[in-house]
């Protein structure tokens, strides 16, 4: 068990969103589309040159950018 | 008249429906308490006509986006008397919450299951009738796409219109604390209805992502893409286009010049070379914009816009744009006016807005035209190729600046968070609805303005009817002389600052323009061309040409699209601005290296 950030997770990894630290808008926005701590989450895979991450919660893939990612406290098991 | 809005998050196929309800009978219209058009559509249903709404797809009753604010207001200030929900039965976990909040707004409300073929395909298990029971509405699963289940939505559609609407609460905002007690509903609801396997199994789309989607593949896949769809538009475009041009001189010659020959000369004139040309440039533009939209629907609908997004944003999120963005920049070299009414796929207006403005800088097939006949004029065989490849770089760089430029002007507030829906296939009628869609939008609104602008431009100059055609007695004469301080400092003599002003309506037409004013065609006029300028004063022109207003056509689409005078008027002034600048630095530059 092991605390970090979407952004910092390899593809393939699963994990589970513990917190989500950001403004109301996105805040809003990530809890439509699934994002809820206790859920699941897996980071397909990682754009190059530093793009988007697309990521998969429940039955939606979702891409974000690091930025964002960053703000979503995960748990690894 | 009753009114149905239409509500749902992106992606549920909500206009799929939509278009299935009113058969493409659908018109764009205004709303109070809104900015934004919405597209309805009146059907009859029950004996009784219904107007139906389709309201932007929105995440959350709640959020801030642009949309979710019109949708908010729409519903203040327009109470539908039922709204037919719609939600992607294969994301139904998290969906369900947009139901719930709307439940408490107390509307009359049916609601939809859509896609319900795909979710069973992914195993998803729904019991429709526990949960109309559980949510106290009626439930239907269907497919919008395919028709199934169809006419039993619209017969309970039908019924719940008889019931007079509820009262809505007042302050929408207010609602908002109530949020937490969703949850434990929306947790409650699904328990007992739905029954979601473990792993989904659309393997078919995870394998195409892993190719599509691939670090190293994923980007020569894209560019491979966009080099045919651009091709295919263009291919298949511009024999049509012939076609509408040839079709349209004959009926000029066999029909409209015999039978206005008793007319007087000047009113001859305006009428055919006026408002004949007019309604005829209007219609160069239809074939390109059908085809551009029935490819387009491919790529959007079918998904794949979503992962161009994803694979180009590295670069493009640092001017301040998005991937989607880019995929209209580079159909833009083809034609600037479907690119310019295709970025309403961004849901951002300020993305929108800088992505619109970047657009017109995309050197277009119609000024390639231009550029091919002067580096032919003045160039050799082996320089010309070189010569349009360098203006491809400046169009490019000159819309990278201006992105920069721009991008804390039109800043971007809403999240950057996008659906990867998985790989469908659109339907054949979803294609040629979204075409013929589209062409009757561009013809409604940009008819009257581009055969205005045609109109005038030909009344500057033919008047005074004493003197030659686009002579330099003639008003658009005396405009390009008085215009002479500015442009001589470019280069750009008094001729062609005349065929300047006829570019304004289309550069197809620069060429033509330019042999009225030299009484020249063809080689003749390439020859004679040559030999007035020399390179220096050429290259500048095509400058001048690439980067100032690109069309009419593409002016009346900035305008129908923005709905803002003033940032229309800002794309005019920044794209006049910058091609000026960058002549003169090109003209003075090489003339003080001795060229």
């Amino acid at each position: 068990m092991s605390a970090t950030t979407l952004a910092a997770l390899h593809p393939g990894d699963i994990a589970t969103i513990v917190s989500i630290h950001a403004e109301e808008a996105l805040h809003l926005r990530l809890l439509a589309l699934g994002f809820r701590s206790g859920k699941q989450i897996e980071l397909i895979r990682k754009a190059s040159f530093s793009g988007p991450l697309q990521v998969r919660v429940g039955t939606t893939d979702v891409m974000l950018r690091r930025v964002e990612a960053a703000k979503i406290e995960v748990q690894k098991p | 008249m009753k009114r149905i809005a239409l509500l749902g998050m992106p992606n549920t196929g909500k206009s799929t429906l939509f278009n299935r309800m009113t058969g493409g009978a659908a018109r764009v219209g205004n709303w109070p308490g809104i900015t934004v058009e919405l597209l309805s559509g009146k059907i009859l249903l029950g004996g009784d006509m219904v107007e139906i709404i389709d309201l932007p797809g929105i995440y959350d009753l709640h959020g801030f986006s642009d949309d979710e604010q019109v949708v908010r207001h729409f519903l203040h200030d327009n109470v539908p008397d039922l709204a037919l929900v719609i939600l992607n039965t294969t994301q139904i976990e998290r969906q369900m919450s947009l139901l719930l909040q709307l439940k408490q707004l107390n509307m009359n409300i049916v609601v939809i299951l859509n896609m319900a073929d795909e979710a069973k395909k992914f195993g998803i298990g729904v019991d429709a009738e526990k949960m109309s029971e559980l949510l106290e509405m009626p439930i239907f699963l269907l497919s919008a796409k395919y028709g199934g289940g169809y006419p039993e939505a619209l017969q309970a559609v039908t019924k719940a219109l008889r019931y007079p609407t509820p009262g809505m609460a007042e302050q929408l905002r207010s609602q908002l604390e109530q949020d937490e007690h969703i949850e434990t509903e929306m947790a409650r609801v699904l328990k007992h209805t739905v029954q979601v396997p473990a792993r989904l199994s659309d393997s078919l789309t995870e394998k195409l992502d892993s190719l599509i989607l691939h670090p190293w593949l994923g980007l020569p896949i894209f560019f491979a893409v966009m080099y045919l769809l651009f091709q295919g538009i263009f291919i298949f475009g511009q024999p049509i286009q012939g076609g509408i041009a040839a079709a349209f001189t004959w009926l000029r010659e066999t029909a409209l010049v015999p039978l206005l020959a008793s007319l007087p000369q000047a009113l001859q004139g305006l009428l055919l070379d006026g408002i004949y040309n007019g309604l005829a440039t209007v219609a160069a533009f239809v074939p390109i914009i059908v085809l551009f939209f029935l490819f387009m629907a491919i790529v959007e609908d079918s998904g794949y816009l979503s992962r161009a997004a994803f694979l180009m944003d590295a670069l493009m999120a640092r001017l301040g744009l998005d991937g989607r963005g880019f995929v209209m920049l580079l159909m833009g070299f083809g034609c600037n006016v479907p690119a310019l009414m295709g970025t309403r796929v961004m849901r951002s207006r300020a993305m929108r807005l800088l992505t619109m403005l970047v657009i017109p800088l995309s050197l277009c097939s119609a000024r390639l035209q231009v550029f091919i006949f002067f580096s032919a004029a003045l160039f050799s065989p082996k320089a010309a190729p070189i010569v349009l490849f360098s203006l491809y770089l400046f169009s490019f760089a000159t819309a990278i600046i201006t992105a920069l430029i721009f991008k804390n002007r039109f800043k971007n507030t809403e999240p950057f968070v996008l659906e990867l829906p998985p790989y469908r296939f659109p339907t054949l009628r979803q294609m040629a609805l979204r075409g013929w869609l589209e062409v009757r939008h561009f013809l409604r609104r940009a008819t009257k303005f581009i055969v205005a602008g045609v109109v005038m431009v030909w009344l500057l100059t033919h008047l005074p009817p004493s003197a030659a055609p686009a002579s330099a007695d003639t008003l658009s004469g005396m405009i390009g002389g008085a215009l002479q301080p500015f442009f001589a400092p470019l280069g750009i003599n008094e001729q062609l600052t005349i065929a300047l002003i006829f570019g304004f309506i289309a550069k197809e037409i620069v060429i033509g323009a330019l042999a009225v004013i030299y009484s020249l065609s063809g080689d003749a006029l390439g020859n004679a061309i040559g030999q007035q300028l020399d390179w220096v004063q050429a290259y500048s022109f095509m400058l001048f040409t690439l980067l100032y207003t690109p069309c009419l056509a593409t002016v009346a689409t900035l305008q129908s699209e923005s709905k803002q005078l003033k940032f229309t008027a800002l794309s005019l002034g920044w794209s006049l601005g910058l091609a000026w600048l960058i002549s003169f630095a090109f003209y003075q530059g090489a003339r003080a290296l001795g060229y």
